[in-house]
């Protein structure tokens, strides 16, 4: 085979992580170790987009595999196997010159670095730890590091990844095992678990550790995350969010990370040929925000779903709100904050200003319409001190009346 | 009428001392005119004094007005000084007014300091550094940026943090900022052609920009929602966005209705070769030679029961949570279910309850290592709450499905007495429900089990709610284990006789 050079190699290897949703710089908390001469870098609490691709998301970080010659043969993945994808390979000095070449440029806050297994689990896993060695050590880069780490590797290789990465994340790929039976023979459900389990314990470890002494070494700060591919195997968005309440709950991940699936070049026969709607992944994102910041529990949320599957055409909240009308109209100016997050419309911003303005001044519809996102959703859901919904909030219309139109994706 | 001209289009400090004198001089919002010192002077009003100062007064400003203001200031909107006098005035006769975001000043002066916040973010997020190699020295970076308010001296310690070993200067049209590897210095704006149109690594930056991009998914307003046009024309990558754009449909149409050519050949030794590793390695170990029996039987039955799905718990949990202890062990205790920490780390007894049993075992004089701890039902039962999970009692249906391990792990211990911790464990062992309480300390026989002696489940001990109980119901607790312990000894003596009964 020809040798490649780094343009071809950053080609291939740039195409082939793309099917990683997750691309987040934020939550890390700055390096306490004294900073290196010549070093470089630093960190940001919530993260910074250096670009936009037009498929809308953020470009923060470079993100690359390693490799992508792979000896698992998932049928969902594009460098399965038995894939005839065009390979590549780079050695960790190639992708720390790469990093630190963006970086110094102000291209991205930092490396998300996955690879295809090859040889074991454990050699593919000391390579992708050698490259954030690299570059904390020799190169003394401050900037963000997110390492994707392989379930099955030594419990003292994730120990190091965990020293030098900002972030660590173990893909559960797909929401049930049985469907990671079918699609990815060589993963078991079961590993990927108590490899999240024990990362987990080891964040709890260290975290305890920092809070007794400032000079405990740090693991991982920015704490966990995953993805899960969606629409590959049939599965219901109920299994998908009871699977992320599971996730959240026991592994206090940072983030689920939902990618709708995308066809790939020459996918298997067992695939749908087609993915599955953007707003799908959206609907999710919007139930798993409701889960995390607005207290639902998550067997609510699959209550007001279709047979399990969530509206494509309503926000999660308002459907849920649609099924529940007699615990409202809320009355803004006495409501206790757990109802008034129930609210549709009202973010957890809105929220908490609703709370800090109504000690001092009793509100009106206008008041609360300037900050809330949609005013025209959230009138039939609240009492205010000169408005009442009246019976609009019983009509058959309801939810024709507070659906905001679909968003449209539009070429320019 | 009054004028104060400031000495620049973001000073702050000018603009805070001297809203501080006017203030405190109760002087009125509309008797001053605020400029910038090369903005051409107002020609209605003149530099003469205003009318006469009011009474004096000490100034009250919130911290976060002042946080505000710092912002506000930077805006590109010509009245913000005045505007800032206007609420600082306002603030002195309703110190809440901050509180009150519907307000039209409140709201306003929020709307701006979001906008110089967002500038400044994009600031941080779209300057593009060009190398400049310079002989002899390491290499200079120099970029051109053109933001929407007045933010270079406000972005440019992110820079200064971030950039610290590397000489840098950010044109800008009314600005420059530069950093020269100790010191940060400002400067008159420039031109675009200060800085150099290409550098080597975008054509690098463009591959990855292009190849990281899915095709399969086009979604250009939020691109341009988060990546407004007006900053594409500084960013290398932004040439590539049309071209990429019409192609997308194209490029996933070809994505899709591509079918696979050829099947590498050596794709099936590959797997098969990974295959043959993994089996190897989750392989039993061969048999010790002089080990126990009893320890193999234990180890063949945990790994068969690791793959348990007799009940749905499987589904949720992390693991399942074997028994664990010495194979010859006289005591074996039976608890209820694995909790958070035992599920993650697939061990029983090591959580909050763990710790307050190993104590107790330790007072009662019980080695744990020399004992044998396993539990009724060996999945985490749970109801995920956030980032917690809240433990659940499990149902007899649970407790009848995982009771085979218990048995075949009672089969190979043959304890002298089992100690069942709890009402799960009753409920396995004897097969029927009991009020632990009504026969706590007794001893009930089990065709299970054999001689079974009762106590609490060490979580109860967790949950009382005063200290004083908690040290009773604790000593009571440890007294049952050393009873326990007694009676295992005397077991061939008869003590071990059942003394309680389930009705």
């Amino acid at each position: 085979m020809a040798r490649l050079d780094i343009t071809e190699k950053l080609a291939v290897l740039a195409d082939a992580a793309k099917y990683d949703a997750s691309c987040a710089s934020s939550g890390a908390k700055p390096r306490r170790e004294p900073a290196k001469a010549g070093g470089i870098g630093s960190i940001t609490g919530q993260g910074i987009c250096h670009s936009y691709a037009p498929d809308g998301r953020c470009i923060s970080l470079l993100k690359l595999l390693l490799t992508n010659h792979c000896i698992y043969d998932c049928l969902y993945c594009v460098n399965r196997v038995s894939s005839d994808v065009r390979r590549a390979r780079f050695t960790p000095e190639e992708v720390v010159q790469l990093t630190l070449d963006f970086y110094r440029r102000n291209y991205i806050e930092g490396l998300f670095l996955s690879s295809g297994i090859i040889r074991s689990p454990d050699y593919t896993m000391e390579q992708l730890v050698r490259v954030a060695q690299l570059l904390r050590e020799e190169h003394g880069f401050r900037g963000y590091i997110h390492l994707k780490t392989i379930p099955d590797a030594d419990p003292n290789l994730i120990e190091q990844a965990g020293r030098f990465a900002d972030r660590l994340s173990i893909n559960v790929e797909l929401p049930k095992a049985t469907s990671l039976e079918k699609l990815a023979p060589q993963k078991q459900a079961s590993t990927i678990r108590k490899a999240m389990g024990g990362l987990r314990l080891r964040l709890d470890e260290a975290e305890d550790e920092r809070k007794r002494s400032r000079r405990a070494p740090a693991f991982a700060p920015a704490g966990q995350s995953t993805q899960m591919i969606v629409g590959a195997d049939g599965e219901k968005d109920s299994d998908i969010l009871e699977s992320s309440a599971t996730l959240y709950s026991g592994y206090k991940l940072k983030r689920v990370y939902y990618s709708a699936y995308s066809p790939i070049p020459g996918s298997s026969q067992s695939l749908p040929a087609r993915k599955p709607p953007l707003m799908r992944e959206h609907r999710l994102y919007q139930a798993d925000w409701l889960y995390r910041y607005y207290g639902f529990a998550m067997d609510e949320v699959v209550g007001a779903t279709d047979g399990g599957m969530l509206d494509l055409d309503l926000d999660p909240k308002l459907a849920w709100a649609l099924r529940n009308r007699g615990r409202f109209p809320i009355d803004v100016n006495s409501a206790s904050r757990e109802d008034l997050l129930r609210v549709p419309g009202l973010g957890v911003k809105s929220v908490d200003r609703i709370i800090d303005i109504r000690r001092l001044t009793a509100m009106r519809l206008d008041d609360v319409a300037k900050l809330a996102r949609s005013a025209k959703a959230l009138r039939p859901f609240v009492t205010a001190l000169d408005w009442t919904p009246g019976a609009s909030l019983d009509g058959a219309h309801l939810a024709r009346a507070v659906k905001r139109p679909a968003e449209q994706l539009s070429l320019f | 009428m009054r004028e104060v001209v400031l000495r620049a289009p973001d000073d702050y400090e000018g603009w805070r001392d001297a809203a501080r004198a006017l203030a405190e001089g109760s002087v009125p919002p509309e008797a001053v005119v605020w400029r910038v010192a090369d903005d051409a002077p107002d020609l209605f009003v003149s530099p003469s004094e205003g009318p006469s100062d009011g009474p004096r007064r000490a100034l009250r400003v919130a911290r976060r007005f002042v946080d505000l203001a710092e912002l506000v200031a930077c805006h590109k909107d010509p009245e913000r000084f005045a505007f800032l006098y206007r609420v600082l005035c306002r603030l002195q006769d309703e110190p809440r007014l901050l509180d009150i975001t519907t307000d039209e000043d409140v709201f306003r002066i929020e709307m701006m300091a979001k906008s110089v916040r967002r500038d400044r973010h994009k600031m941080t997020a779209f300057v593009r550094f060009k190398e400049v190699a310079v002989e002899g020295v390491p290499p200079a970076y120099l970029a051109w940026f053109e933001p929407e308010h007045h933010i270079v001296a406000l972005a440019a310690p992110f820079f200064v943090e971030r950039f610290r070993a590397m000489p840098w200067t950010i044109v800008t049209p009314e600005a420059r900022a530069s950093w020269d590897g100790a010191a940060l210095h400002f400067g008159p704006g420039g031109s675009r052609d200060e800085v150099p149109a290409e550098d080597a690594t975008e054509e690098h930056w463009r591959t990855y920009y292009v190849n990281i991009f899915n095709p399969a998914r086009l979604k250009v307003d939020a691109m341009k929602r988060e990546m407004p046009m007006k900053y594409w024309k500084n960013l290398p990558e932004a040439q590539l966005i049309a071209p990429l754009i019409r192609a997308a449909g194209n490029d996933e149409a070809r994505m899709v209705a591509t079918p696979q050519k050829t099947v590498p050949k050596r794709a099936a030794t590959i797997v098969a070769r990974a295959d043959e590793a993994r089996a190897t390695r989750d392989a039993p170990p061969p048999p010790a030679v002089h080990g126990g029996m009893g320890g193999n039987g234990l180890d063949a039955l945990k790994r068969e029961a690791l793959a348990c799905t007799r009940c749905d718990l499987h589904r949720f949990a992390t693991q399942v949570v074997f028994g664990e202890g010495l194979s010859t062990a006289d005591l074996v205790f039976v608890g209820e279910q694995p909790g958070d920490k035992e599920d993650l780390a697939g061990k029983p007894f090591i959580g909050p309850a763990g710790s307050l049993f190993d104590r107790a075992l330790g007072e009662a004089g019980i080695d744990r290592s020399r004992a044998y701890v396993t539990n009724a039902v060996k999945h985490f039962k749970f109801e995920p709450r956030g980032k917690r999970r809240i433990h659940k009692k499990p149902g007899v249906g649970e407790i009848n499905a995982c009771h085979h391990w218990l048995e075949e792990e009672l089969k190979i211990l043959r304890p002298k007495l089992t100690i069942a911790l709890g009402a799960s464990a009753i409920r396995s062992l004897t097969g029927q429900s009991a009020s632990v309480l009504s026969v706590r300390g007794t001893v009930l026989t089990s065709a299970l089990a054999g001689p079974v002696f009762v106590t609490v489940h060490p979580s109860f001990l967790l949950r009382l709610p005063d200290e004083e109980s908690q040290r009773t119901e604790y000593a009571r607790f440890v007294e049952d284990l050393r009873a326990a312990k007694a009676l295992a000894a005397n077991g061939d003596a008869g003590g071990l006789q059942a003394t309680g009964t389930l009705l």
